[in-house]
């Protein structure tokens, strides 16, 4: 959709590669097109204007270093700008010694603060706390209807009560205190910051459960008005939070960095997905790479080590550099690659992905029919695809339900594969460390190399 | 299957395998991180029971502003009491359209034309600057039929298809959208096709009541296609004229829900009705990534027209002007408040007009 922040500064460094400093002029062009990346991110425009700024005053004068690429300095302090920004740490979350703890969640109409008041109960059960839940939405219809049913499949109780939001409110307090519950999480209606009957219930709400921490849930797409709406909210309810609801959109989320910087407060959750257990504490330094479209690889590193198993991939990595990598160890990797979901995400994720892979769809039918057909192959041919001739590509094909056409595609971008990684099996190691890095030569060396070759159509 | 793409999942394989191999030996030394307890194995959500009478529902009036905010309000008063065009001129507009979400491109797109015609001295004064700009904003936005399409001629009901990204407002508006249609003496019949969103389809069945409109519902969990289908062949059997099919909120860079959703246009199709209408719903609080949305949405579905809900808060929607002209999707109704009358249709002069406003 957008460029992400390299590919814009590129066409700026080609002309400025080999100067020895940059000029104000360079600089102010940099600056300009860092200034549209943050703002298609949807970052705050005054927040905007404050961080160019201070990117300005670091850039201005900073030595052109022939070592590195002056892109990926420059990348670096925008990099490490937001980081900072978006502050260091994760919010702690610290008991009431008098229990339940309580939590208020709070946002716009349609932000998630169902779905994230039930996330953040999983949450808290996993941390071993034994969480009620409070439907105080009493407006939306079937809002208290959806929360029981989300308590019900996680095993977490849900009180409400007809009538009124406050009462209700407090109601569930007294139920949680008589139940022993030791955390309180209460979900209130969707309001706007602009309606202030319905900001002033939500501060009755706020007194009459006295919450510890008091949550608002920001969806991850939402625009400049981000601001005002953690504003107002932020004045009434004194937050201690934002959770950060839709992370696992393509939204670049500059949100989260315009709340941060606005009000102070930390992003203390994301909701990752649409399963109830895909709620994370937030990471700040993986969002500033995320607002800079340069990809998350550690979130991609962490959904892998869930998944993958440790050896096998360990096994798979080594085959695949000594060049013993067959199909089947291939259509092994293919079963764990799938249970991280969805692909096409996946590459989003990986920094220096050339666009074009970026862009390409794969869906699942397209890993059916790549299994299908390594599955119609005997064992030999899988061990050694170069004896598939003629009559046994007929016959793969027939197996699959595909043309003899996929199967060859299949066999020859195999082996290109296998010589591929056969070269990179020597420079890996010194590539290796890089991987984690997102700004880094590793990973993308890997990338681009593995991008230049065009594919064969 | 497509040509190539096998080749992308390859390649997608082998980094990832490389790449977590080379993290294993990065952090062999390393004690193992704390580690998330297993994710807990989602169990699947038993068949609804389709019992639960009326939710206690509290209508809440509230008073709402009604209008659309003027957001370049500020800006084009201090324009205008600036006496002359300069730079500062500039930057005022500028930010001001930024704020309303308009986007960098379209900004730039409809200030620089403006520059070269205030050096040409076409425009000189402040004033002649912001009527300049409101038509050139207004052009933007005209020239699309903004009507429902509701097709007599056609055998069979008419079906109106709801989708969008979670939250955006799709039950909400299918249910005012119904109201109206009701009120035009139209036999109305929803389908509840959000079967993966918890009590959904309660809450589509509350909208029902209040609309005076039918509904068809599956189990939580089903196959949302089947069930719009059997709400086409029962609206067909039973002479109804229009189905409204509600969709699951989902967003739009999940390859296998976009592909639910195409499957989901298909099917409708499949039995007696058509589909004349599939009503993106946006979210006026959206950034830029409502452009993603309306191109990703329109691929799959052939969206035929944008719902902007929520406009009575402090957002203004500006992304639809790039949806208008990038995409050429007509914006035909706006969401402003909670009752069944706060859905409107679109009208884009008083939408810029109310957006340049002073008054």
């Amino acid at each position: 959709m957008f460029d992400n922040l390299s590919d814009r500064l590129g066409g700026v460094f080609k002309r400025i590669r080999g100067k020895g400093r940059l000029t104000e002029a360079d600089v102010n062009e940099m600056l300009a097109e860092i200034r549209t990346a943050l703002l298609e991110a949807d970052v705050n425009i005054g927040v905007v204007r404050d961080v160019v700024e201070r990117i300005r005053v670091q850039a201005v004068g900073s030595k052109v270093s022939e070592a590195l690429d002056p892109g990926q300095q420059i990348i670096k302090i925008v990099n490490a700008e937001l980081v900072a920004m978006l502050g260091g740490e994760t919010l702690k979350i610290s008991y009431a010694s008098q229990p339940p703890t309580v939590v208020l969640m709070a946002g716009l109409q349609g932000s998630g603060k169902t779905t994230s008041a039930a996330k953040l109960a999983s949450w808290f059960k996993a941390q071993g706390r034994n969480p009620l839940l409070v439907g105080a939405d009493l407006q939306r219809p079937a809002a208290v209807e959806q929360l029981k049913v989300l308590g019900a499949q996680l095993g977490v109780p849900v009180f409400s009560a007809p009538g009124d939001p406050v009462q209700t409110a407090a109601a569930g307090l007294a139920e949680a205190k008589r139940l022993g519950r030791d955390v309180l999480i209460v979900d209130t209606a969707g309001r706007l910051a602009i309606d202030t009957e319905m900001m002033q219930q939500v501060s009755d709400i706020s007194a009459a459960v006295k919450p510890d921490y008091t949550f608002l849930v920001i969806d991850a797409m939402t625009g400049q008005d981000a601001v005002n709406v953690a504003k107002a909210f932020d004045e009434t309810l004194a937050i201690s939070g934002v959770i950060l609801s839709k992370l696992d959109g393509d939204a670049r989320g500059g949100a989260a960095l315009s709340v941060k910087e606005v009000i102070g407060k930390p992003i203390a959750f994301a909701a990752t997905g649409e399963k109830l257990d895909a709620f994370e504490q937030f990471h700040p330094d993986r969002m500033a790479s995320r607002i800079l479209g340069m990809g998350d690889m550690l979130t991609l590193i962490e959904q892998a080590e869930k998944v993958f198993e440790k050896d096998e991939a360990e096994k798979a990595a080594a085959k695949l550099m000594e060049g013993e990598f067959t199909l089947d160890d291939f259509l092994d990797q293919l079963q764990q690659l799938k249970k991280m979901g969805n692909l096409s995400s996946m590459m989003g994720m990986l920094p220096g992905m050339p666009k074009e892979m970026k862009n390409a769809q794969i869906s699942d039918d397209m890993v059916k029919s790549t299994e299908a057909i390594i599955r119609s192959m005997t064992p030999e041919e899988r061990r050694k695809p170069e004896i598939i001739n003629g009559s046994r590509r007929q016959r793969i094909a027939l197996g699959s339900g595909t043309q003899i056409a996929d199967v060859n595609k299949l066999v020859k971008q195999f082996s290109e594969m296998q010589k591929m990684m056969k070269r990179m099996g020597g420079g890996g190691k010194k590539g290796g460390k890089g991987g984690l890095n997102p700004f880094g030569g590793g990973g993308m060396d890997l990338a681009a190399a593995l991008g230049s070759r065009p594919p064969s159509r | 299957m497509s040509n190539f793409p096998i080749i992308f999942l390859i390649l997608a394989a082998v980094v990832l395998v490389f790449g977590f191999g080379v993290v294993i030996q990065a952090r062999r030394k390393k004690p193992t991180p704390v580690i998330a307890p297993a994710p807990k194995k989602v169990v699947a959500p038993e068949p609804v029971v389709e019992v639960v009478e009326a939710a206690p529902v509290v209508e809440v009036v509230v008073e709402k502003k009604r209008s659309f905010k003027n957001v370049l309000a500020g800006a084009v008063s201090s324009v205008l009491g600036r006496g002359e065009i300069n730079d500062t001129s500039w930057d005022d507009l500028e930010e001001a359209l930024l704020r309303a979400d308009v986007g960098v491109k379209v900004a730039q797109a409809l200030l620089e034309p403006l520059r070269a015609r205030v050096k040409a001295k076409e425009i000189s004064t402040p004033a002649e600057l912001i009527t300049a700009l409101q038509n050139d904003m207004a052009s933007r936005l005209v020239g699309t039929n903004r009507e429902l399409n509701f097709d007599t001629t056609i055998d069979g009901p008419n079906i109106w298809l709801m989708v969008g990204v979670n939250g955006a407002g799709k039950t909400t508006s299918l249910g005012k959208i119904s109201a109206q249609q009701v009120a035009l003496g139209r036999k109305v019949l929803m389908a509840a096709g959000d079967t993966f969103r918890a009590a959904a389809g309660e809450q589509l069945q509350t909208w029902a009541e209040r609309s005076g409109a039918e509904i068809i519902r599956g189990a939580e969990g089903s196959d949302p296609s089947s069930v719009i289908f059997d709400a086409v062949q029962a609206a067909n059997a039973r002479k109804f004229d229009l189905v409204l099919a509600d969709t699951a909120g989902r967003l739009q860079n999940n390859t296998n829900l976009m592909e639910e959703l195409r499957k989901v246009r298909r099917v409708a199709e499949k039995g007696a009705g058509t589909v004349t209408e599939t009503l993106l719903v946006i979210d006026a609080t959206t950034g830029q990534n409502g452009l993603s949305q309306a191109r990703l949405f329109a691929d799959a579905t052939q969206v035929t027209g944008v719902v902007l809900t929520k406009l009575d808060g402090s957002s203004k929607g500006g992304i639809v002007f790039a949806i208008e002209t990038e995409l050429g999707i007509p914006v035909k109704l706006v969401g402003l408040g909670e009752t069944m009358e706060d859905l409107v249709a679109f009208n884009p002069t008083e939408f810029v007009e109310a957006l340049c406003s002073t008054t």
